[in-house]
Parts: structure tokens; C-alpha cells; sequence
């Protein structure tokens, strides 16, 4: 027993493996979304896109495949990567499980900022957007001087500050969303539940390269993380420069969330559930469990919202009901029947 | 013998109030210095000063030789390892991964361990006995295991001093005997310097070479255990009467309380 040699727990080769695997999930599962909707499209019609030419049938195929399904699969794809990154970076680093990428309160800003776009009458296409990424930008700035100036950003008065940013929020919203008119009420919720039905390429193109930089920049901290969920103190004493760490990944993480969410809406759980499924699943090493979550995430957010689009068709349903709904159920059985981890080595 | 630590003259106030005054003391290679004292006498203030999460003033913190503050905390870790009580598992690593984590301090940003870390790591869970509990939670320990699993985890880093805050603290007698064996034979085997704040006296009489008697803030006595536990001293910090006597056996300062 004493001369078993021991083994490496994480190998580059491992995470290469498993975001492989999960990368290779995510294509699947897009793959499998791309075909299913309203319009029903064969296998044959999209054979027939590979053609050059082809009837008007094949042209409608064409758009809505590549034109409306695909940005959207995309859209959600990213969305769902960036929560679910967001969620096991914040509850690394305020070492509190229920964290999710909303609860430092800079995404109320931007629903605040989104309800007022909505009431403004501005477009879905990039005014709703701008006023959310903009109310995000305040909150950070207000949480950020808060936290530097007075309370040397510990933790528990980080998540506190952001409850109290969020109940103040909430509050501004639900006073606007209770005097609007009924045409602007449906905008609005939907938008508070998560909403990726006005998805196009170019917001994909506006959000793709923010998240691409935030996570390989996270990705760096990977180790840090680790160190960190042990202690602040701990991980200091250990030669972590934890406030710099703190610093970097709060304001990175803050605002790739308050971009994707200018474009999908406050879209719930995701960021809670997908990170627990992934520490059960490849253990707590953050070199493996950032990847792996986030490729997770993806897949996760483009099955809720095939769901989403095709459950009550032709109308829809908000994204965040759909992934609190099937996602809570399935995260609790899994709790109860295998505990906080999968299997050990 | 070079100190690995000195301090000279330090101070550490909280607001207005003054928490340490005045305080020299050196920590050179094998030497194992005991901290004693009341609570709130200071102790835990003087560690984080000592392992630079305080800075102080006034006064100046030496690690071989430059000012603590100058070097940067992955700098110090290479040099200075801490078991304190403050670690709080979050989330679930094995006792391998929590001790790899050890290695921080030598790899670069992205590196994962190779086999060097891994060997360092063996032997420093070969040193604390826990190599047999690699692959467990650290959830599932004992709080012995547990205790050993951190030393083990401050080994991997390689440091050349040891700081220990409270090892031995909710441990039973036989961990309590385990912990003072495990370092005392770091100590004369790696030539480590150790520095341990304690409640155990005993202990600290038997195993520690230097021993430091803090009172309200500043230094009481300092010297060799037979030096500064003795009766008057003991009584005097503490506030409690006790006995002092020679250990017929091993021929250091035994304590009884009266």
C-alpha cells in the first residue's frame, strides 16, 4: 500500500480529452437543435443546401436554417458558455456555493437598464442592448468603488453589497414593469427570464470575441482558483496575490456577463447548476472544471432553448423558465442519488 | 547561524490601539521557537507579521535578510510555509491535490505539475505518515489527518521555516504527541526552522529549543525552555497558579496547574 506510486490527479492531456468530449457534445447537441423547430426541414432538403441552386423550397430551408436557427443555436451556445464560466468562477472566488454569475448585482443593473431601453421604445436589435450593457457598467463602477474605497473587497460584504444592489434594483423594476402598458409588459418579462429569440449575427460577432478573451483570460487564474476556495488567507499565504486576483477576475467576469446579458436577458441557473454538474462530475481542479463547465454550459443552454422555441410552438417561451424548470428537477435528483461527486480516483 | 527571520523592533497597532510593541526575535535553520502567552497576549498578530500577511510598524521584518514587504508573496512562499487554523475546504479535493497545491509557489501560471511536484509531494505525505490517504477526501479526515494532511502540504513547498499556529489544537493526546514528533524530526532531519504558537506547555517544553513568553503585547522572557518556564514567569503572564518542576525523565520544565 505505502509503495503504490502516485499518480498525477491532472494532466494536460486530461483536459484536453475532456474538452474534447464536451466541444464534441456542444456540435452534436447544435447539430441535433439545428434540425428541430416549428418548420419542419429534412435530412434530404438539407443535403440539398450543400448544392449550389436549388427551388424556392430549398431557399426557405436555407434561411431558416442558417439564417434564423443557426445565429440563434450559436447565440445560445455562447450564452450559456459564458453563464455557466461566470457561476464556478464566482463561487470559487467568494467560496459560497449558491453564487451565481448574478449575484454581485451588476446584471439587475442591466435588467434596470433594459426595462428602461424597453419603455423607451428602443429596438431589440441594439438599443435594449446598449441601455443593459450600460446599466451593467454603472453597477460595476458603483460596486467597484464601493468595494475598494471602504471594505477592502472581502467576500461576504462583496455578496452582501451585491444582494443589497440587487434588492434595490429589483425594486426600481418591478415599479417600472407595474406602470407600463400591457404591449410593453410581455417585452419585459421576457427579457427578465432570458429571451434569445432576436438573435443574429451580429451580435454573435459582438459577443463572441468578448467571451473568447474573458475565458482564456480566466483560464490563467485557473490555479489561483484553487487556491482561493481554500481560504483568502490560505491562498495568500501560498503566494497567491489575492486581491489582484480578486480584482482582474470580478471586473473580467462582470463584464462579459453584462454583455451577454445585454443580448439574452437575465437567463437563471444555468450559472448555478452547470458547475456543480461539472465538479461532480470531473472534481473541483479548476484547470479542468473551467473548460469543461463552460463547454457544459453551452450544451445545456441550447437544449433549453430548442425546448424554448419548440414546446408550445408556434408561440415561445422564456429560456430561464424552461432551464429552472427541467434543470432543477435533474440537478436534485442528482444530488440526492449521488451526492456532491460522481466518482473518485 | 544566518536567521532565515528576524524581526527588529516591531510594532503592530489595530486603530489606536497597540496590539505588539517592541519586539526583536531570530529564527535561524533547526532551531524551533515556542510562542506562549494569554489570549489576546498577541500571538496570533505576531505570526501574520512574521509570515508578512501583516506589515508592521513600526519596526522591520527581515526574511533572509531583505524586508518582507519587498518580496512577492509567491517570493515568500518559497522561503515560509504556514499551517494555520483558518482553512476552510469549500469545495472537495483529494488529499493529493490538496497537498500539490503545496507547489504553487515554484510553477509558473498555467503549469501543471510535472514529476518533480509529484515527488515532492510524495515525500512530504511520506514524511506526515499520509500517504495512504492520497486518494480520500479531505472532507473525510480526522481532524489528526487533517492536521497532518496541512503540515504535509506546507512541506511541498519546500520552505527552509515552518510556521505553525496552533497545531495541536482539538487534537487528543496521542495526535497532540504525533504532531510535536513529526515536527521535531522536520526539524533535525531538513535543518527547517519552526515557529509554533502553542497552549500546550508542555509540549513546547519538551520539543521546542527556543521558547518566547509574549504578555499584553511585548516580550516577558525569552530564551531556552528552562529559562522561561518557571514558576514566577507562568504565573505572572498567566494569572493562574501553578507549579513548575523538573520532568524526572527527560529533564525539562513540567507545569502542573495548583
Amino acid at each position: 500500500m505505502e509503495d503504490r506510486p502516485l499518480r498525477r490527479p491532472l494532466t494536460p492531456a486530461r483536459v484536453a480529452v475532456v474538452s474534447l468530449g464536451m466541444g464534441c457534445l456542444l456540435v452534436l447537441v447544435g447539430c441535433v437543435a439545428l434540425l428541430v423547430g416549428t418548420a419542419h426541414i429534412s435530412l434530404d432538403q438539407v443535403r440539398a443546401l450543400f448544392h449550389a441552386g436549388g427551388d424556392s423550397q430549398v431557399e426557405t430551408a436555407r434561411l431558416i436554417l442558417l439564417d434564423i436557427r443557426l445565429p440563434r443555436i450559436i447565440l445560445a451556445a455562447l450564452v450559456g458558455f459564458a453563464l455557466a464560466l461566470g457561476g464556478v468562477v464566482f463561487q470559487a472566488l467568494l467560496r459560497n456555493p449558491l453564487a451565481d454569475p448574478f449575484i454581485l448585482g451588476v446584471s439587475s443593473g442591466s435588467a434596470f437598464g433594459a426595462i428602461i431601453g424597453i419603455l423607451l421604445g428602443l429596438g431589440a436589435g441594439f438599443g435594449v442592448p446598449a441601455m443593459s450593457f450600460a446599466g451593467a457598467l454603472s453597477t460595476l463602477v458603483l460596486l467597484l468603488s464601493l468595494g475598494i474605497k471602504r471594505i477592502r473587497m472581502e467576500s461576504s460584504t462583496i455578496l452582501l453589497t451585491g444582494v443589497i444592489i440587487n434588492a434595490f434594483f429589483t425594486a426600481m423594476i418591478m415599479f417600472f414593469v407595474s406602470v407600463s402598458s400591457n404591449a410593453k409588459l410581455h417585452s419585459m418579462l421576457f427579457w427578465l427570464y432570458g429571451d434569445l429569440s432576436q438573435s443574429s449575427y451580429s451580435h454573435v460577432s459582438l459577443i463572441a470575441p468578448v467571451v473568447l478573451v474573458s475565458s482564456l483570460l480566466v483560464y490563467s487564474f485557473a490555479n489561483r482558483l484553487n487556491l482561493l476556495t481554500a481560504g483568502e488567507g490560505s491562498a495568500l499565504r501560498m503566494g497567491v496575490d489575492v486581491a489582484k486576483t480578486k480584482l482582474v477576475l470580478l471586473v473580467v467576469v462582470s463584464l462579459m456577463i453584462g454583455t451577454v446579458v445585454a443580448f439574452s436577458g437575465l437567463i437563471g441557473f444555468v450559472g448555478l447548476i452547470v458547475p456543480h454538474l461539472a465538479r461532480m462530475a470531473f472534481g473541483s481542479d479548476h484547470r479542468l472544471l473551467i473548460p469543461a463547465t463552460a463547454l457544459g454550459g453551452a450544451s445545456f443552454l441550447v437544449v433549453a432553448d430548442t425546448m424554448a422555441r419548440t414546446l408550445i410552438a408556434p408561440s415561445e417561451l422564456p429560456v430561464g423558465v424552461i432551464s429552472a424548470f427541467v434543470g432543477a428537477p435533474f440537478f436534485l435528483y442528482l444530488l440526492l442519488a449521488r451526492g456532491s461527486r460522481w466518482s473518485r480516483s | 547561524m544566518e536567521p532565515i527571520l528576524s524581526l527588529d523592533g516591531v510594532g503592530f497597532r489595530y486603530g489606536r490601539q497597540s496590539v505588539l510593541e517592541d519586539i526583536d526575535l531570530r529564527v535561524a535553520p533547526g532551531q524551533m521557537l515556542g510562542i506562549l502567552g494569554p489570549n489576546g497576549s498577541g500571538k496570533s498578530t505576531l505570526l501574520s507579521l512574521m509570515d508578512g500577511t501583516l506589515s508592521p510598524a513600526p519596526g522591520v521584518v527581515l526574511l533572509d535578510g531583505t524586508p518582507m514587504e519587498t518580496s512577492s508573496r509567491s517570493q515568500i512562499a518559497r522561503r515560509l510555509a504556514t499551517v494555520s487554523q483558518e482553512e476552510h475546504f469549500r469545495f472537495d479535493f483529494s488529499v493529493l491535490e490538496v497537498t500539490l497545491m503545496g507547489r504553487f509557489p515554484h510553477m509558473g501560471r498555467l503549469q501543471f505539475e510535472g514529476e518533480r511536484d509529484l515527488e515532492v509531494a510524495h515525500r512530504a505525505l511520506e514524511a506526515t505518515r499520509c500517504l495512504q490517504l492520497a486518494g480520500r477526501s479531505i472532507h473525510e479526515l480526522s481532524g489528526g489527518e487533517r492536521q497532518r494532511v496541512l503540515i504535509a502540504r506546507a512541506l511541498a513547498q519546500e520552505p527552509s521555516l515552518m510556521l505553525l499556529d496552533e497545531p495541536t489544537s482539538f487534537l487528543d493526546l496521542k495526535f497532540k504527541r504525533e504532531i510535536f514528533q513529526l515536527i521535531d524530526r522536520l526539524r533535525t532531519e531538513k535543518d527547517l526552522g519552526v515557529v509554533v504558537v502553542s497552549h500546550d506547555i508542555d509540549l513546547v517544553a519538551q520539543y521546542c529549543t527556543q521558547v518566547l513568553l509574549l504578555e499584553g503585547g511585548s516580550i516577558y522572557r525569552t530564551g531556552t525552555p528552562s529559562e522561561v518556564i518557571a514558576t514566577e514567569n507562568i504565573e505572572a503572564v498567566f494569572d493562574c497558579p501553578v507549579r513548575v518542576d523538573e520532568d524526572p525523565v527527560t529533564g525539562k520544565p513540567r507545569v502542573s496547574i495548583l
